[in-house]
């Protein structure tokens, strides 16, 4: 009894399932261009491999405090689910908060440039904005017919709103970060939101919510309301024009996004790809338009 | 003349009591859930402290962000007005007042009689305010009352990127992966908190004659970093810091009691 608890202690709520994946209908063999994307984020790192401009395979990792070593890491892990050698890659593109340390990288550009250009490819060309929320930042991004930035706005000195934020209230809750989204729509009526702006301070109200008797979930509603809410504030500065799109980790995260939607009034985008990863695919895709140009790596 | 002034804070409940403008009692515990008999348990302690029965007091003020609390406060005083008159009770020369309590930093400017005419409120950002060091603390593994005179023994400068508590912390230990002195991170702490609170003195601007109030101000690594940004000779910090608003609600429910 005593080790079962110990170990409940210890459970990591804030912890997601890695991932790679191979796509069975692409053979690399036969591509002209092999590119290849690495994002490395605050908190997670993605991998992409394009065959002439289609996803072939790829992989999201959590950073860890190194960047060369999480890029490494996400690109073997890539390498893992193909039977691909890396020198067969034509050219590489890095982005993300740690793109400089992306060693592989023949080039790095911004992640506001790739998570616009992902985002263009993942949810078709009437995207008009884009909002990438990630690990310690939120993007809101306003581009063209093509994926190409004509204006953002973001917020990356406070933890209010990001991904972070909600790690600590998984951790707080006890609920698993993959399960958050769904738990927090098991309420009977929907509470007012989590009023601190400051994670730290939302962290003590919810303790006190906790106390007066709410529930696990309906705290989590409140939380998640919270957050749609500063989310909305700043894509409301921004101005939405439609199709919005919703890129990064917390894009999986249904409790906050269809909180958010419904405040836009817009219905939230669907997409057979991870939308996490849009920033590895921008990047890829980057790489193949430089290759087509002529531009790729010299051999 | 026999007052009292009861600051409910967001850690803890301070109350003073005064006898003809002079200290008599102090009393403090911590607030935790239930604030009505923390501010009990203060009025009590500080009564006893000074030898008064409590139908001797003739008013009391209440301030502080649980103010509500004090159920038996004849005046309510709102909480720039408390620091205020407290800052100006111990320094009647003192022109420019910051208290920095647990969750909120405060600012205030003061006319030659004591009343504030300017003032700025952070009360949405732990970034500001005690919690800030409370969190570094643990992150550092050292207890909160080590880490002021831990960063008075560094001289090097470390520039922190955060600005958010959360993040801070994620800083603090890649700066502890880093293996960087204990001292240098602690000092950075206090620089990054101190460059915080000078930014929101400086919305009001800065008097020469700088008062600080507030738990925080008994860490002297904090008072220094202060000192050091606002490039000033010296801040007046009273023995008692964390009594100021207290003192200034017991001057004020004295004042009001003699129909001033």
């Amino acid at each position: 009894m005593q080790i079962e608890m110990r170990e409940e202690k210890k459970q990591e709520f804030w912890r997601w399932k890695e991932s790679n994946w191979k796509n069975p209908d692409i053979e690399w063999r036969s591509g002209k261009f092999i590119t290849l994307g690495i994002d490395v984020g605050s908190v997670s790192s993605q991998a992409v491999v394009m065959v002439d401009g289609q996803i072939f395979a790829y992989s999201n990792m959590r950073t860890g405090s190194d960047s060369p070593h999480s890029a490494r890491k996400a690109l073997d892990f890539v390498l893992e689910a193909t039977d691909m050698p890396e020198d067969r890659v034509d050219y590489c593109v890095g982005t993300g908060y740690g793109r400089v340390n992306v060693p592989m990288a023949d080039r790095t550009i911004t992640e506001i440039a790739c998570h616009a250009r992902g985002a263009n490819f993942i949810y078709g060309p009437e995207v008009r904005t884009v909002l990438d929320v990630g690990g310690q930042d939120i993007k809101a991004i306003q581009c063209d017919e093509k994926g190409r930035v004509t204006n953002f706005l973001m917020n990356d000195k406070c933890a209010a709103g990001t991904g972070r934020g909600m790690e600590v209230f998984a951790d707080l809750l006890g609920i698993s970060i993959d399960e958050v989204g769904e738990r927090s729509f098991q309420v009977k009526e929907e509470p007012p939101p989590v009023s601190s702006t400051c994670v730290v301070y939302a962290k003590s109200e919810a303790l006190g919510l906790l106390r007066k008797g709410w529930s696990r979930e309906k705290v989590l509603a409140a939380y998640c309301r919270a957050m749609a809410e500063r989310i909305y504030s700043l894509v409301e500065r921004l101005g939405v024009k439609p199709q919005l799109a919703v890129t990064g980790g917390l894009a999986k995260n249904s409790g906050v996004i269809e909180r958010l939607m419904f405040m836009i009034g817009l219905k939230p985008m669907n997409s057979k790809w991870d939308a996490q990863i849009a920033g590895a695919i921008g990047a890829a895709l980057f790489g193949y338009a430089l290759c087509q140009k002529g531009k790729g790596r010299k051999k | 003349m026999i007052s009292a002034g009861i600051d409910c804070g967001a850690k803890k409940t301070k109350t003073v009591i005064m006898r003809d403008g002079k200290i008599a009692g102090k009393g403090i515990v911590l607030a935790g859930f239930d604030l009505d008999k923390a501010v009990q348990d203060s009025y009590k302690m500080a009564l006893r402290q000074a030898g008064i029965r409590s139908e001797d007091v003739e008013s009391i003020g209440g301030t502080g962000a649980g103010k509500e609390a004090v159920k038996n406060a004849d005046e309510l005083v709102n909480e720039i007005k408390a620091m205020a008159r407290g800052a100006f009770y111990f320094f009647p020369d003192a022109r420019t007042v910051v208290d920095v309590g647990a969750e909120e930093g405060r600012a205030a400017k003061l006319d030659e009689k004591g009343n504030a005419i300017d003032f700025a409120i952070n009360e949405k950002c732990a970034a500001g305010a005690g919690t800030f060091i409370e969190a570094m603390a643990r992150a550092l593994e050292t207890p909160l009352e080590e880490m002021g005179p831990l960063a008075l023994k560094s001289d090097k400068q470390i520039p922190m990127n955060a600005q958010c508590v959360i993040f801070a912390e994620s800083e603090v230990v890649g700066l502890i992966h880093a293996k960087t002195p204990k001292a240098d991170i602690s000092r950075a702490i206090h620089d990054a908190m101190a460059s915080r609170i000078v930014s929101m003195i400086r919305r009001i601007g800065v008097n020469k004659e700088v008062v600080m109030l507030g738990g925080v101000a008994y860490n002297p690594a904090f008072v220094e970093a202060i000192r050091r940004e606002l490039d000033l000779e010296r801040l007046y910090v009273p023995d008692y810091p964390e009594f100021g608003m207290a003192v200034g609600a017991a001057v004020v429910a004295a004042e009001k009691a003699q129909g001033r």
